[in-house]
């Protein structure tokens, strides 16, 4: 290695050490049911050996932001540390009788809306304290919700890296390709969180992207 | 659905629409323009915003609105914006500054206005009378 290379080489290893922050804190967003607490549950399951918390069909299974600290992901040479932030689904709604067509009674039903607000406010309060977000859509539903417009606005709006997790490949009626032409300018990768589907090119874009 | 008087005397029954100007909606402050959506989509309004809401403004707006939804009464908005554009030139991109250019945004009641289908520039809506 010439001296002009190795001198730059450790400069910018100096720089990164000194500016890069050691642990990036990413937030897992999308609507609800798109997979986001099965993804955080797979990366965790993968990384840790852990897992992050309960899965289920009904919409706001997830009411509370999870936080799991320092998980280490190395993919292709890169390494990254994350805070993985698993947060409940958006909406700009919610209606107590979607979940008694669940089979829940109406006080259980008019408990969980409660509480799925609740949720909603705590996730996008997260939004302002994250360095990165993965956005998790479900590849089988129109990408153009307003929940994915608004993530995806407020990460440009403070160039903040985001990543495009397009999810459910295994069910035959998934279209990435229709998420990838919505939102031509950010990185997406088709995966399937339930079954791991190419997960190891989601860590490889994510030790790129966040590390 | 609502009996309203039209300038020109009729009363008719039907849903109201508010066309909101980008001047009006720069006159307010973000708080203004949030209060001034939800009041108007409680109201039963649609509201048409000709320039859209910023990315925060609208984290704001979903914020405000879970704190408002009560079963039985208000359950929440349906809104809708084409994505909105980034304006970045060479300069700014050097020093990682982007300009948002938000765009029209509709929002109503999420029990009377229903999303059909949505493009990047083409948003179809379906108003009920509710």
């Amino acid at each position: 290695m010439g001296l002009i290379k190795k001198v730059k080489k450790n400069f910018s290893s100096v720089w990164k050490g000194i500016f890069k922050k050691k642990v990036a804190r990413i937030g897992i967003y999308g609507p609800p049911n798109a997979g986001k607490t099965t993804l955080a549950n797979r990366i965790i399951r993968d990384w840790t050996g852990d897992a992050m918390g309960a899965v289920s069909e009904v919409p706001h299974e997830t009411r509370r932001a999870r936080r799991r600290e320092g998980v280490t992901i190395e993919s292709n040479g890169s390494k990254v540390t994350l805070d993985i932030v698993d947060t409940p689904g958006l909406a700009t709604k919610i209606d107590f009788h979607e979940f008694m067509a669940h089979g829940m009674e109406e006080e259980e039903a008019k408990r969980r809306a409660k509480e799925a607000t609740e949720g909603i406010i705590e996730a996008v309060k997260w939004l302002e304290d994250l360095d990165g977000v993965i956005l998790v859509m479900d590849a089988t539903e129109d990408p153009f919700t307003q929940v994915n417009v608004t993530v995806i606005g407020n990460m440009e709006a403070r160039s903040l890296p985001l990543l495009i997790a397009a999810n459910k490949i295994d069910l035959p009626e998934s279209s990435p390709a229709r998420i990838r032409s919505a939102f031509p300018q950010h990185p997406l990768v088709p995966v399937s969180a339930l079954d791991g589907q190419n997960i190891d090119t989601l860590y490889e874009e994510i030790a790129d992207h966040f590390g | 659905m609502k009996r309203l008087r039209t300038i020109s005397g009729d009363i008719m029954i039907g849903v109201q629409m508010d066309l909101i100007s980008e001047d009006k909606m720069s006159e307010l402050t973000a708080m203004e323009k949030i209060r001034l959506i939800l009041d108007g989509v409680k109201e039963g309004k649609i509201l048409v915003l000709e320039k859209g809401l910023t990315p925060s403004e609208e984290a704001k707006l979903i914020e405000m609105t879970m704190i408002e939804i009560s079963p039985d009464e208000f359950a929440g908005i349906e809104i809708e914006s084409y994505p909105s554009k980034r304006n970045q030139k060479l300069l700014d991109r050097l020093f990682r500054k982007s300009v948002i250019r938000t765009r029209l945004t509709v929002i109503g009641p999420a029990n009377q206005l229903k999303t059909l289908k949505k493009d990047r520039d083409l948003i179809s809506a379906l108003v009920s009378s509710q």
